[in-house]
């Protein structure tokens, strides 16, 4: 069954310079798994082609139930020059919850 | 000695709202009270201010912040640190004396100065970000690197009441106070890790409090208008537990605290600071009362040898112009009106950005399928200029659409502001020279 990442977990966007980072945290501990098989850094990267151009890091903190992204090039060349109406790139949190994964 | 320290946090950012703070200084029962009101573009505009009135540069809010806090923290004995100095603590420290004197409290102010090094720079350093030279992206106005404990020390040994540095780190606001009261060490990576994730935890205010959080539904946030800001009490061996004020809005759990342990951390292995290299990837959160937690875990090794430091420069002018359509084929009105603006400012500028406000200003596009077509949207056109005059043509173009454009625009904005840019590179410690100035009313 395919479910959007809004089902299964809660997101925050953060920038330094023109890089996003996504924590994305699963509500359900027993999600954690899941989250980590198909959100993959190559998943995230095809998610966001076009608004993140660089590299995507994954982090995993399974004590959290967490993992986090860190996108590179992925606000229109830095916050404080970007010509977005969203220049930090804050609602690229909800951007990662429209992705959708394969769960059991 | 002291077994715990309670610290709250009464701003998260400069603009914050100022009634938090309040309710935390007359009920919170605070040893200390931190206000972080200094973001890296805040310390720039602040620079121009200096620039422009040797008078000013510390924070545009500091007056109106302090009134109301003054006679509360002088009767609860609660010590206020705060970036609020901004580019002129010295003046900002003179600001908040006159205020006591006008309140007739007596207060001591311990002003931190030396985070300003844009005489300290060699030209032909690199940026971080993209490794150009420094010398090379524009006219710099102002360059200020982040200080940390070791600089604040000595201005909490002053006993004031109020110590008003300019740019420090952010969990730093915390860090300081509790290495002071428990005498840790500067290489006490251990500890110095935990009260950094501490100050981590709380430097955002309501961000951990559920201030950017409610998604209603789904996760619902109660009492949101009256928001509490958090605090933190802190043990000698650096393990904390964090609450809000009884009666205030807004939640602390497992939930508000790991959205926020994890914000803006480009590794949470190696979270640097000036004081420490703090691993967050241990870190647990446990709720231990209603809107309580309590958070172990934080490792720490060596802090970095060289500071960071925030670069200002002047980035030109920003020209931006919105126009609003509604109704059938609101989408197609809208994006007409944007082909037509960028026609007619073909070849003048580098990147002219068209948004459709309601569809792909956010995101370039829908991120999932299937999304309804808006019922209106807004168009929004926005390009960048070293020329003022030039910028403000975009917002002219779609101004003109009024009469000049597709059928039924409405509401049009236009906008022309000068753009300041923040770059980073890193100075050696030995470069900065901090000093701690101690005033009385």
């Amino acid at each position: 069954m395919r479910k959007k990442l809004y089902e299964l977990a809660h997101a925050r966007a953060g920038d330094k310079g023109n890089t996003t980072i996504l924590s994305l945290i699963a509500y359900r501990p027993e999600d954690f798994a899941a989250l980590r098989r198909h959100v993959t850094p190559e998943a995230v990267k095809q998610h966001f082609a076009g608004i993140i151009k660089g590299s995507v890091t994954r982090y995993e903190l399974p004590g959290l139930g967490a993992l986090q992204f860190v996108g590179e090039s992925a606000l229109g060349g830095g916050v404080t020059t970007s010509l977005a109406i969203d220049a930090h790139g804050k609602s690229l949190s909800s951007a990662l919850l429209e992705m959708q994964i394969e769960v059991d | 000695m002291r077994t715990t320290v309670r610290i709250g946090c009464g701003a998260g950012f400069q603009g914050d709202r100022l009634e938090p703070a309040l309710v935390l200084a007359e009920r919170g029962k605070l040893d200390y009270l931190m206000l972080e009101c200094l973001g890296e573009r805040t310390v720039a505009l602040a620079q121009l201010r200096r620039l422009h009135d040797p008078k000013h540069g510390y924070d545009a809010l500091l007056e109106r912040r302090m009134s109301g806090l003054l006679p509360l923290i002088a009767q609860n004995h609660v010590r206020v640190v705060t970036n609020m100095g901004a580019a002129n603590p010295i003046a900002g420290a003179e600001a908040i004396v006159a205020l006591a004197k006008k309140l007739g409290l007596k207060l001591r102010v311990a002003a931190l100065t030396g985070d300003d090094v844009l005489d300290a720079l060699d030209p032909s350093q690199k940026v971080l970000e993209t490794g150009e030279s420094l010398s090379s992206i524009g006219p710099l106005f102002s360059a200020n690197a982040y200080l940390g404990v070791e600089e604040m020390l000595p201005a909490l040994e002053s006993s004031a009441d109020i110590v008003l540095t300019g740019r420090v780190a952010d969990p730093s606001l915390a860090l300081a106070p509790l290495a002071h009261t428990f005498d840790w060490k500067l290489d006490d990576t251990e500890r110095l890790a935990r009260g950094t994730v501490v100050g981590h935890l709380l430097e955002c205010a309501g961000q951990l409090t559920g201030g950017y959080f409610a998604d209603p539904g789904k996760k619902d946030v109660a009492g949101m208008a009256n928001l509490g800001f958090p605090f933190a009490d802190v043990d000698a061996d650096g393990n904390a537990q964090l609450s809000k004020v009884a009666g205030t809005g807004g939640r602390i759990d497992r939930m508000t605290a790991t959205e926020q342990l994890l914000y803006e951390v480009t590794d949470p292995r190696a979270y640097l600071t000036p004081d420490v290299t703090a691993d967050f990837s241990g870190v647990e959160i446990r709720q231990t009362a209603p809107d309580t937690i309590a958070v172990t875990g934080a490792r720490g090794r060596t802090r970095p040898d060289t500071l960071k430091v925030s670069v200002g420069y002047q980035a030109g002018y920003i020209g931006e112009g919105e126009i609003s359509y509604g109704g059938e084929n609101c989408v197609a009105r809208a994006l007409l009106a944007g082909e037509i603006v960028a026609e007619r400012l073909r070849g003048q500028f580098q990147e002219l950005r068209v948004d459709i406000v309601g569809l792909s200003a956010l995101h370039s596009r829908p991120m999932s399928d299937g999304a309804p077509e808006p019922y209106e949207v807004r168009l929004r056109v926005a390009g960048r200029s070293a020329d003022r005059a030039l910028a403000a043509r975009i917002g002219e173009e779609v101004e003109a659409l009024w009469t000049n454009g597709p059928a039924g625009g409405g509401g049009a904005r236009k906008d022309t502001r000068e753009q300041i840019g923040i770059v980073s590179c890193l100075l050696s410690r030995e470069k900065v020279r901090p000093q701690v100035t101690v005033l009385e009313s």
